[in-house]
């Protein structure tokens, strides 16, 4: 039995192959949105950890030559011997692959790829033979290292291979020798002084990319977060293609039933052909989803590339898990979608399944369970916003907000289409509204999936804007200077303040001191007042002019990290060493863990009349720095290592954020035209049942054209109030992501910026999207031929 | 106390598994020396370390009181590993040191270790004038002998520094410093510096502490390694008012048999050697520690010497957190004889 009624189950597609093209195309579109994200996300997330592992190095300090050369074995020995918990590394560069030598039975917990104790994991490097660690693709690449065994280890990153030291200075002939020493976190309370033992070196604190870790986290948890709207949008179109593969065939399971099919034998038959079109729509998912992502990494792995400095693969590499939670999203939303439609199929009277007023009445009943749940959601979402602290009630939160919305949309679309209609006067606008609320239960879902893209995209750009926003502040207020010198002995502190004015440049000493402030330590700094911070610093809040305050007055301004966890406000008094400043401005201070507050320079030496200002920021003319630099290397004698050229760090960060911006633009628009393709689907599906309601319309002197005309327009109508809806939405979602999510993740909240521009560049996308999706729909319906409208009259339904 | 090289064998020798080597110098243990009975032992040459043999240490515990009469425990040791039976230049030395130092307390335990290779100067032992050191921790003397030693280490949460002078001669465990450690005839060379007074400073989280006590040097080395079917053991060294020492451990079988040897040690540095069954020690309360239930309270027995001991551990939390894990600190001695101790423990897991 169930062969014939397969038969004629797809025979229906057959006949209707557009409609069996838009089922497929809708799932495997949700399919690829999904595993696309899912796939950028997991590879970024994969090269982050590899990145992070490889270079852990970074976060500790380490002990370098002052003119930059190899250390020997006798200072190594020396400041160990010394009480220095120190361990050697040497460096090199051997078949363009980055060898790194290190010294298992010092090294410290954590460095390099091999977490926790390193002896224990590196057992091998004390084998007959010499060996190296690194991947298979690394390894694979080396050829003419015979002479040493070649371990396969997991996690090192590509371009890098680990050895003892004493294999590294084999291979590259460099007997003895030390690149620099990594310094233990952990340090013995008996130590000899660093300038008794080796004078000539000198420490340098833990790497810059320390700092831009809050960059890299946010950065994932921008992808995070995009994942998971792009995984609610996916399910809303998955649900939409589903659904409207019922409607389209009520009919024919009304004859087939009518004709005496059993219940059980039509559901099975169903359930199996839904599998197999849910399968095929997700293995064409599977690869459009690769090829999204393939488009994206390459942007992605610059972002994490820049960010590390590290050879992160950009090759995307597809994993078995990959493809099978492709799979399974396919035919568990699948599953998901057909669920309630079988149900309503199973419970549906023998004959009533074709006819639009049982569905209506339907919906009418289903609107009002989910009008409820769409209530107690965003209940939910309200009091998670008061109370939520962690990250994972942010994204709870999230999803009760987003969920909650869009259950909400069709009551409140349905609403304003009943006031248009009281306030229309002329016939045709009140069947046009009407009308256009009669069918907005076969288009609700397609609309939710409109609302969830358009939000999402509205969110994650706040978002990322306003981190961008910020970041850019920041770096400006913090990077004025052109070069920035550390000094390593008064002399040298002396001798720059006379040398940099005498050429041209103002210099700008920073002085600091960490002393305990309100029991917390802080780190005072005293600033010259000068027209730089002037024009560069942004406050999250400050006095008038906050810059006089703290030269004049004794005023003080503190990072925003102290006065969250101190509740300290403007105007407060604070005091420091037991003299009393007044609060006169809060300033964003990302990634930096302690308490800063900052003073003018005269109130900082009567404080502190000890501490000389070690480093220094030199203004100058920016094509002159390269110059400046080898000048002050030469005749001041200042290392290198000691002057760090800003405009290059600025460069880099912002080109890492402007990568991450390449990134999310894709996925905007991406996410509107699967969105623009559900309605597409789902217009195209009403269009045909909506001979019967349009037929009347016509006789009764609307042409063809006309009617053509007010689909277009309904389709844009109802685009524009989901837009309407969705800003609020979006905004909302961002005030998630920035103030409860980011606060959550990092402890530092971030300033919402708005972007009215972009979000009318969103809505116009949007809007693009819903006319062109009603475009096709309307231009056949404008081609009816006069006997098919002339037939509805004729047959009796 | 020859089972301390378990220590050493799971950490750097047996964790090299196959590895018959460092750096392409290994060779087969057969190579390594081999102790024989009858050795006399050549002083200070042997006070230093003998690279031929595969395993080494300078294992020295303290028991010392403050002027508030609170007790404290104390450790240095320095232990040698050899991957082949020779000293190589530069980081290419085959020989491998590991230290340990703790500070025990009756509420506090305190532990640290270094690790460093041989060849570079890192850590090493000179025998004249005698000095054992890795990295800044050391111990020693300014002259040729072991009599006046200064012992140093510090850590991020301690550090000490304490002056030991010896009362006594060196005295030699089993047959004339041969000492045999199990049936199937293994052995090592084992004397000890028994009779140290000592006094220093502590420094502790809580501040300096001036203390006195006494300390306990161990010496010993050899090649082989203990049977498969021992699993651990619990070694005593106690000192009674009296001024009499005993010296005993038992090994654990895993057929749950034990193996003791003992060592009588007079005022005088007379000594006594007792063979198998003679010492017993008996675990009268566990203790839990680190996950794992440890034995901190003993009844321990040498019926020829007349003692019948209760042993009681200072603090129950001794428990050294190091490469390989095991349990040392001091202990307190009642019963027949009163006195202070160390007790070490491996194998519990």
């Amino acid at each position: 039995m169930i062969s014939p009624v397969f038969h004629a189950l797809l025979s229906h597609w057959w006949r209707n192959r557009l409609q069996l093209f838009t089922l497929l195309a809708g799932l495997a579109m949700a399919t690829a949105l999904w595993s696309g994200v899912q796939a950028v996300n997991a590879e970024a997330r994969a090269s982050y950890a590899t990145a992070a592992a490889t270079l852990d190095e970074g976060q500790f300090g380490r002990f370098v030559h002052r003119d930059g050369a190899v250390i020997d074995l006798a200072q190594f020995v020396a400041l160990r011997r010394g009480g220095w918990r120190v361990s050697p590394i040497i460096e090199a560069d051997i078949q363009g692959v980055r060898f790194i030598g290190f010294e298992p039975l010092t090294a410290p917990e954590g460095l390099g790829p091999f977490a926790g104790d390193l002896l224990s994991q590196t057992e091998d490097m004390f084998g007959a033979q010499d060996q190296i660690f690194a991947s298979v693709e690394t390894l694979s690449g080396l050829t003419d290292l015979d002479q040493v065994g070649k371990v396969q280890v997991q996690g090192i990153a590509g371009g890098l291979v680990y050895a003892d030291i004493a294999v590294v200075q084999s291979l590259t002939g460099r007997e003895g020798e030390i690149d620099f020493l990594v310094i233990d976190h952990t340090q013995p309370i008996m130590q000899t002084p660093l300038a008794q033992i080796a004078p000539e070196l000198m420490r340098q604190r833990v790497q810059e990319g320390a700092d831009i870790k809050a960059l890299t986290d946010s950065f994932h948890l921008n992808l995070t977060a995009f994942g998971l709207l792009a995984f609610a949008v996916g399910i809303f179109i998955v649900n939409g293609a589903i659904g409207l593969a019922f409607e389209q065939r009520r009919a024919m399971t009304r004859t087939l039933r009518a004709l005496g099919v059993p219940l059980r034998h039509l559901l099975i038959a169903i359930v199996i052909e839904l599998f197999v079109l849910a399968l095929i729509a997700g293995s064409v998912g599977v690869v459009l989803g690769y090829g999204v992502a393939s488009l994206l990494l390459p942007d992605v792995a610059a972002t994490l590339g820049g960010l590390y400095g590290a050879d992160v693969p950009g090759e995307l590499q597809l994993h078995p898990m990959w493809w099978l939670s492709a799979l399974c999203i396919a035919v568990v939303g699948t599953a998901i979608a057909a669920g309630g439609a079988l149900w309503q199929l199973y419970r549906m009277p023998l004959l009533a399944g074709a006819q639009p007023r049982a569905q209506e009445m339907a919906a009418r009943r289903r609107a009002q369970v989910l009008g409820f749940a769409s209530f107690a959601l965003l209940c939910l979402a309200a009091v998670l916003a008061m109370t939520a602290q962690s990250l994972i009630m942010g994204f709870v939160m999230l999803s009760a907000l987003l969920i909650g919305a869009a259950l909400a949309l069709p009551i409140i679309l349905s609403k304003l289409l009943a006031f248009c209609e009281t306030r229309a006067r002329a016939v045709t606008l009140q069947w046009f509204w009407a009308d256009t609320r009669q069918q907005l239960p076969g288009l609700s879902l397609a609309l939710m999936a409109l609302l969830l893209a358009m939000a999402a995209n509205i969110g994650v750009t706040t978002m990322v804007s306003s981190f961008r926003l910020t970041f850019v502040g920041f770096l400006d207020q913090r990077l004025t200077s052109e070069l920035y010198v550390s000094t390593d002995t008064a002399a040298q502190a002396e001798e720059l303040q006379r040398y940099a004015p005498e050429n041209g440049a103002v210099v700008l000493p920073i002085f600091t001191e960490t002393t305990p402030v309100l029991g917390q330590p802080v780190e005072v700094m005293g600033v010259r007042d000068h027209e730089t911070f002037r024009t560069n610093w942004v406050f999250l809040d400050a006095v008038d002019d906050p810059w006089t305050a703290i030269a004049q007055t004794p005023g003080v301004l503190i990072n925003e990290q102290f006065a969250r966890r101190m509740g300290l406000a403007i105007g407060q008094e604070l005091e420091i060493v037991g003299e009393p400043f007044t609060i006169a401005g809060i300033y964003g201070d990302y990634g930096n863990p302690i308490g800063q507050a900052l003073i003018g320079e005269r109130p900082f030496t009567t404080l502190f009349p000890d501490v000389r200002a070690r480093r220094f920021g030199l203004r100058l003319d920016p094509a002159d720095v390269t110059r400046f630099r080898a000048a002050l290397r030469n005749d001041v004698g200042i290392p290198d290592a000691n002057m760090i050229n800003q405009a290059g760090i600025k460069d880099l960060s912002l080109a890492i954020f402007d990568r991450t911006f390449t990134v999310t633009g894709a996925l905007n628009v991406l996410t509107l035209a699967v969105a623009g393709f559900a309605m597409l689907m789902s217009l195209l599906t009403l269009a045909s049942m909506r001979l019967p309601q349009l037929a009347p319309a016509w006789a009764v002197g609307l042409t063809r054209r006309q009617l053509g005309q007010y689909e277009i327009l309904r389709a844009m109508v109802l685009a524009v109030l989901t837009v309407l809806c969705a800003v609020p939405l979006g905004l909302a979602l961002a005030w998630v992501l920035l103030e409860v999510v980011n606060v959550a993740a990092f402890g530092w909240r971030l300033p919402i910026y708005l972007f009215p521009l972009d979000y009318l560049k969103l809505a116009l996308l949007a809007l693009c999207a819903a006319a062109l999706a009603a475009a096709w729909p309307a231009r056949r319906l404008a081609r009816t031929p006069p006997a098919d409208l002339l037939k509805v009259f004729s047959n009796e339904r | 106390m020859s089972v301390r090289w378990i220590l050493l064998c799971c950490l750097l020798w047996a964790s090299a598994a196959q590895a018959q080597g460092f750096a392409g110098l290994g060779t087969q243990a057969d190579d390594f020396a081999q102790p024989q009975p009858g050795y006399t032992f050549q002083f200070p040459d042997d006070h230093g370390a003998h690279p031929d043999y595969r395993i080494e240490w300078w294992y020295l515990t303290a028991n010392m009181t403050d002027a508030n009469g609170v007790s404290y425990g104390l450790q240095w040791t320095l232990f040698r590993s050899a991957l082949a039976p020779q000293e190589g230049e530069g980081w290419r030395s085959p020989q491998l040191w590991m230290g340990h130092a703790a500070v025990t307390t009756p509420t506090a335990h305190y532990v640290a270790e270094r690790r460093a290779r041989g060849g570079i100067g890192q850590a090493g032992v000179r025998a004249a004038p005698f000095s054992a050191w890795i990295d800044e921790w050391q111990m020693t003397s300014d002259a040729d002998d072991l009599n006046r030693l200064r012992l140093t280490a510090s850590d991020m949460a301690f550090a000490y520094d304490m002056r030991l002078s010896a009362q006594a001669p060196l005295i030699f465990h089993g047959d004339a410093g041969y000492s045999v450690k199990s049936q199937s005839g293994q052995a090592s060379y084992y004397y000890a510096q028994p009779f140290y007074d000592l006094a220093g400073t502590l420094t502790l989280p809580e501040g300096e502490v001036g203390v006195t006590g006494q300390a306990w040097l161990d010496r010993e080395w050899s090649s082989q390694p203990l049977g498969a079917d021992q699993k651990g053991w619990d070694w005593f060294s106690l000192s009674f008012e009296s001024g009499d020492k005993l010296m005993g451990f038992q090994l654990r079988q895993t057929d749950g048999q034990v193996y003791t040897a003992a060592t009588w040690i007079t005022q005088d540095g007379e000594t006594e050697t007792f063979a198998d069954g003679a010492f017993s020690a008996q675990a009268t309360h566990m203790h839990q520690v680190a996950g794992r239930d440890v034995p901190t309270q003993w009844q321990i027995r040498l019926a020829d010497k007349g003692v019948d001991v209760s042993v009681t551990a200072l603090n129950s939390d001794a428990w050294m957190a190091t490469s390989v894990p095991y349990w040392e600190g001091p202990i307190r001695v009642s019963g027949s004889h009163e006195g202070v101790g160390y007790l070490e423990m491996t194998g519990y897991e």
